[in-house]
Formats: structure tokens, sequence, C-alpha cells
């Protein structure tokens, strides 16, 4: 039976190769997978060892995938609207919904995906893989570690408690110091055309933030676009990026 | 009456432990545990070594939570990530540092390197692709636990009207949070953590020492790594810890074995720095115009920003200017002024209560 489906059409129309037991199988098995074609076929042995990488840049890649796969099953129950955001998450939290566990999992995820970056970075500071030829992609990779907050950060709003409502308003706050753009920072009291003040703070950068002079229905939904939509595209636009240089690179880092 | 408030053994080690947790004594510790770390680091990676203090560190940390006030902070549940971070923080630095040590060893006996072997090549599948499966396994496996075990928090519904005492941010910026109490917004909310973006971006293009490329090492690299391990441990690991749980309401620091009691009051008395100047060491009343009476503070800073650099060029870092150029070196060196510039404006509020260098509070521009 295993042998008529193996041998069948739809079967090889699937996979191209043998099962993956020799160097030429193995070799097809990621060359012809659009997934693990991210890897090279074969790489350095020093490089995969798990105390030289510690999986920490894999791992936030996958955290990265659950929280996009919990997060678009949460979206099926949540609406981000001031009415109705709170007991939205109340009704997941009490089970109404089937999946219970979705956003503690989503939440859990978020905050190990911060942890596993900030490791990431560390590893691929002390084996100085950023040196040449790798500057650019340590670059990209900065940018995703302030991008990943962010998430973390306009994720934080949406559940509309005390907690989120009141970290999201401290947080916030320091953007209405902005030099220049923010109308307690330094220098915007400058920005004036005829006596009439340019940065006031109903168009600093605060204001351009949450929508509003504070955190209310239309920071609540800002911030539920740029956490379901606007980052996640441009976090994933920077993840191929950065896979991408990974091998242009040279593969994982080692000694020269 | 005198047994009830005779203190037990107990008690006294928790309230040593209290005046040790306060900002200053917490924050030198933390620089000089480092620097102890750093010197020795070939002692402390040795794996008996760091297996003793390492227990003892998690031993110390079980039997804290004993303590009811200590136990009510680590165990809010959006706090359980910082124990975490905590506990892997320490394994990893010592895993690094532990290979760091074996490779130093190796380079000065000419030895390979635990890296070696460009040429050992071996298959993606299975060797790479098992591994990574495992790791997700692994990695899901903990999340679902995790969850079950922990629900995620939910507090009142938002009310605009209550805000709760005390006010933070979510945990990975109670670090930048923690800096309010040193700089006014504009530094601690935006310059730092721009300034902390730009030197990421900034390092490899900095670092001209083309030694440690793509292994585990100290020696070679001892300054660039010593400056990042103080930036990330002491600034960033260790002001999260410190924000989150040794400040209670209205920011107050409280011990960790301390109750948050909302009418603990922490006696300030800040001054300025054009106070010392004009008034104490002067004799006389402050100048009208804010350039004249800001002007030593602003001396202060253009020296610290323009004078510092040529000083330093010009001696301890004068080897470093020559290997990366005057265009890196003063990138390079602004970065670091500013990185340093924490430190001592903690040093200059703990010793004399400095609250600005340069206060132009007219628009908003203090330093």
């Amino acid at each position: 039976m295993i042998k008529w489906i193996r041998e069948g059409q739809v079967w090889n129309s699937i996979f191209r190769h043998g099962i993956p037991r020799d160097r030429r199988t193995r070799a097809m098995a990621v060359l012809s997978n659009v997934f693990l074609h991210l890897h090279p076929v074969a790489v350095r042995k020093s490089g995969i060892r798990l105390s030289f990488t510690w999986c920490m840049g894999g791992l936030t890649f996958f955290l990265f995938l659950v929280e996009i796969v919990t997060g678009v099953l949460l979206m099926f129950y949540y609406r981000p609207v001031v009415e109705y955001a709170y007991n939205d998450i109340q009704a997941m939290r009490s089970g109404v919904v089937s999946m219970g566990l979705l956003r503690e999992i989503h939440r859990w995820a978020a905050h190990a995906m911060i942890i596993a970056i900030w490791l990431h970075m560390l590893r691929v500071f002390l084996t100085g893989s950023y040196k040449p030829p790798r500057e650019f992609n340590w670059t990209v990779g900065v940018i995703l570690l302030v991008l990943t907050m962010l998430l973390s950060f306009t994720g934080y709003l949406l559940p509309w408690d005390q907690l989120a409502m009141w970290a999201i308003t401290v947080g916030s706050n320091m953007a209405r110091a902005t030099p220049l753009a923010g109308h307690e920072g330094p220098g915007a009291s400058f920005l004036v055309i005829d006596g009439v003040p340019l940065i006031h703070a109903g168009s600093d950068a605060r204001f351009q933030l949450l929508a509003g002079t504070f955190v209310g229905p239309n920071a609540l939904l800002r911030f539920y676009v740029l956490h379901c939509v606007f980052i996640p595209v441009v976090v994933t636009v920077l993840i191929a990026v950065h896979f991408w240089r990974i091998r242009k690179d040279g593969g994982i880092s080692g000694p020269l | 009456m005198d047994y009830l408030l005779a203190e037990s053994g107990i008690d006294r080690i928790k309230h040593a432990i209290n005046v040790i947790c306060e900002p200053a004594p917490f924050f030198v510790l933390s620089c000089v545990a480092l620097g102890v770390f750093l010197i020795g680091y070939r002692f402390w990676t040795k794996p008996v070594v760091a297996a003793i203090f390492g227990g003892g560190a998690v031993l110390f940390y079980a039997l804290s939570a004993l303590d009811p006030n200590f136990f009510l902070i680590i165990a809010k549940p959006d706090n359980v990530p910082i124990s975490i971070m905590m506990l892997l923080v320490g394994f990893f630095t010592w895993l690094a540092f532990r290979q760091a040590a074996i490779n130093d060893e190796r380079l000065e006996k000419g030895e390979p390197l635990l890296e070696a072997g460009a040429d050992d090549k071996v298959l993606v599948w299975p060797d790479l692709v098992y591994t990574e499966f495992i790791a997700l396994i692994l990695c899901t496996a903990f999340l679902i636990v995790w969850a079950i075990y922990l629900r995620a928090p939910l507090e009142q519904p938002a009310d605009p009207s209550v805000a709760p005492n005390p006010a933070k941010a979510p945990w990975y910026f109670l670090g930048l949070q923690e800096l309010l109490v040193y700089f006014d917004p504009w530094i601690a909310g935006v310059l730092l953590p721009g300034l902390i973006i730009l030197g990421l971006v900034a390092l490899p293009y900095i670092d001209k020492n083309p030694r440690g490329n793509g292994y585990y090492t100290f020696k070679e690299r001892w300054f660039v790594i010593t400056t990042y391990m103080f930036g990330w441990v002491v600034l960033w690991v260790v002001l999260i810890v410190f924000g989150t749980f040794l400040r209670g309401p209205n920011w107050i620091f409280f011990g960790p074995y301390e109750f948050w009691d909302a009418h603990k009051l922490a006696a300030l008395l800040n001054i300025q720095f054009r106070d010392i100047f004009w008034i104490k060491a002067l004799g006389r009343g402050l100048p009208g115009h804010w350039l004249v009476r800001e002007a030593p503070g602003l001396a202060f800073i253009g020296f610290w920003f323009t004078g510092l650099p040529f000083l330093l060029a010009w001696t301890v870092m004068r080897k470093i200017y020559r290997q990366i150029g005057f265009i890196r070196y003063v990138i390079a060196v602004q970065l670091l002024l500013w990185m340093f510039l924490v430190p001592l404006k903690m040093a200059f509020r703990w010793t004399i209560n400095l609250q600005y260098f340069v206060a132009i509070t007219e628009f908003f521009f203090n330093i």
C-alpha cells in the first residue's frame, strides 16, 4: 500500500526525490523545498553547534510565526472598539471562545520573542558576527529588534484594561518631549508663525501617535492597525532581507 | 513589649539587603560585579565556579520568594518574563564567556579555535533541520505549559480617570522609565533610545578591529565587549530589573522585601548646577538672562562633548583614534560620552542631589 502511494503520480508530483537517506536525496530534500531552501545544502559543522548559535535567531523567527498564527486567530474574536475590546478579551479569557489558551500563548510568546531577539543580538555581538561582510545585515537586525519591541508595545494596548491604557500612556507621553516635534520638547516653542505656535498638544508627535491628546478610541484603532497589519508587513519584508543576506554574506559566521 | 519589636536574624538580613538594593549601591555593585567578572572571566566561567555562583543566585532568588512582599512583585504575570530573562542572560553570558576563555587560551598556545574547521561541512538535512525541529517542539511545549499555568494579566477595564500608582510602561521599557529619575523625557524617552539604535547601527562601521570575527573571544576585543556589556547588562537589564522590582508607588525606591506603601515619602531636595555656581560658590543672586544664568552648566556640557573628545584622543584613546580615523572617532566618542553621561548624572544625583546641569526651563531644555 505504502509502496503504491509512493510510486503513484500524486506523491511524485509533490516530492520530487526519494526518502532522504543518502547524500543526493538529502541535498534534494533541502533544495526542492521552498521552506527548507532558506538553508544551504551543507553548513560548517562548528557553525550549527548549539553552544555557538544558541538557536536564538531561529527561535525568534519561530516565535514570530507563533504570533502570526495565534494573532490571526485572535482577530476573529476581537473588535478594536472601546465598547467591545475589553469584553472580547474577557470572553477569550473565560473560555467562551473555544481556544482559551490563544491569548495566553500570544502574550507569552511576545515576551519570549523579545528576550530571544535580545539574546540573539548578544550572541551575534559576542561572536563578532557583525563584522565585515555582515555589517549591513546587522543593521537590518537592529531595525528588526526595534520593530519587534514596537510590535509588542502596540499590542500591549489592545486588551484595553488599566494595565494596557496606562502603560501606553506612560510610553507615549515621551513623544510630547520630542525635540522640536513635541509640545513639551526643547525648541518647539520657537516654531511659531505670526504668534501662532506650530507645535501644540493638538499637533505634536504624541498627537500623531495617538490620533488624539490622550489614549482613547482613535489610539486603540491606530495601534490595532499598526499591530496587525503595518508593522508585521514591514517585519516580514525585513526578515526576508535578513535571511537572504545571511546566505549572501557567507552563511553562519565562523573564523575567517 | 520589647520582644514584639525585636528583629529576628532573618529580618536583619532582609533589612541589610533592602539597604544594599537602594539605587546607588545597587548600580555601583552591578558595575563592580561586571568588572570583576570581566577581569577574571577565565576563573568565573569555570564550570564548577559558575555552577556554585549560578546555583547560589537561583537559591537566593527562590528563598527570597518566601518573603510575601518580594513574592507579590515577582509573581505578577507580566513580571515573570523578567525572572526568565535574568536566568537566561546569566546562563548565556556564562556560555559565551566560557567559550571565549577556552578560545583565548587556545589562541595563546597557538591551538585551533573551538570554531575551527572551515571545510568540515555537514548536510543541512538531517543535522540542522533536526536540531531546528527539536528546538521548535521544546519551545512550543514550553509556551503551552507557560500558558496553562500562568494566565495573561487582565485588570479592570481602562479608565482614564483612575491612574494606577505606580503607572509603568511595558517591562522592556522600564530601564528607560528608570532613567526619567535622572533625565527629562526628551533625553530619557527620545534622545537616549534614538542614540542606542544609532549606536548599534553604527557599531560595525566604527569597530575596525579585524580580529574576533566569527568566534568567541574576549581578549582580542576587550574594549568593545566591555563597553557593550556595560550598556547591555548594567544600563539595560539591571535598570529594567530595578525599575520593575524596586520602584513602587510614586516611583519611590522600595527594597525587595519592603511593602509597597503608597504613603512612603522620599525626601527630595534637588539643586541645580547654576545654584552651586552662582549662589553657593560666588555668593550672589542668579543672573536674569538664561544664557548667562546657565553659562556654567553649558560650559560643562560643552566641555564634555567637545573638549573631552580632544583630551581623550590625545591621551587614553590615542591608539583607538589612530586605528579608526577622525570621522569614526568623532562618532564613536560622541556615542560613548552620551552613554557615560548616564552614570555621571546618577553619581551627581546621589552625591549632591544635582537635578540639572543645564536648566533652561523656559523652553524645556534641561540636561
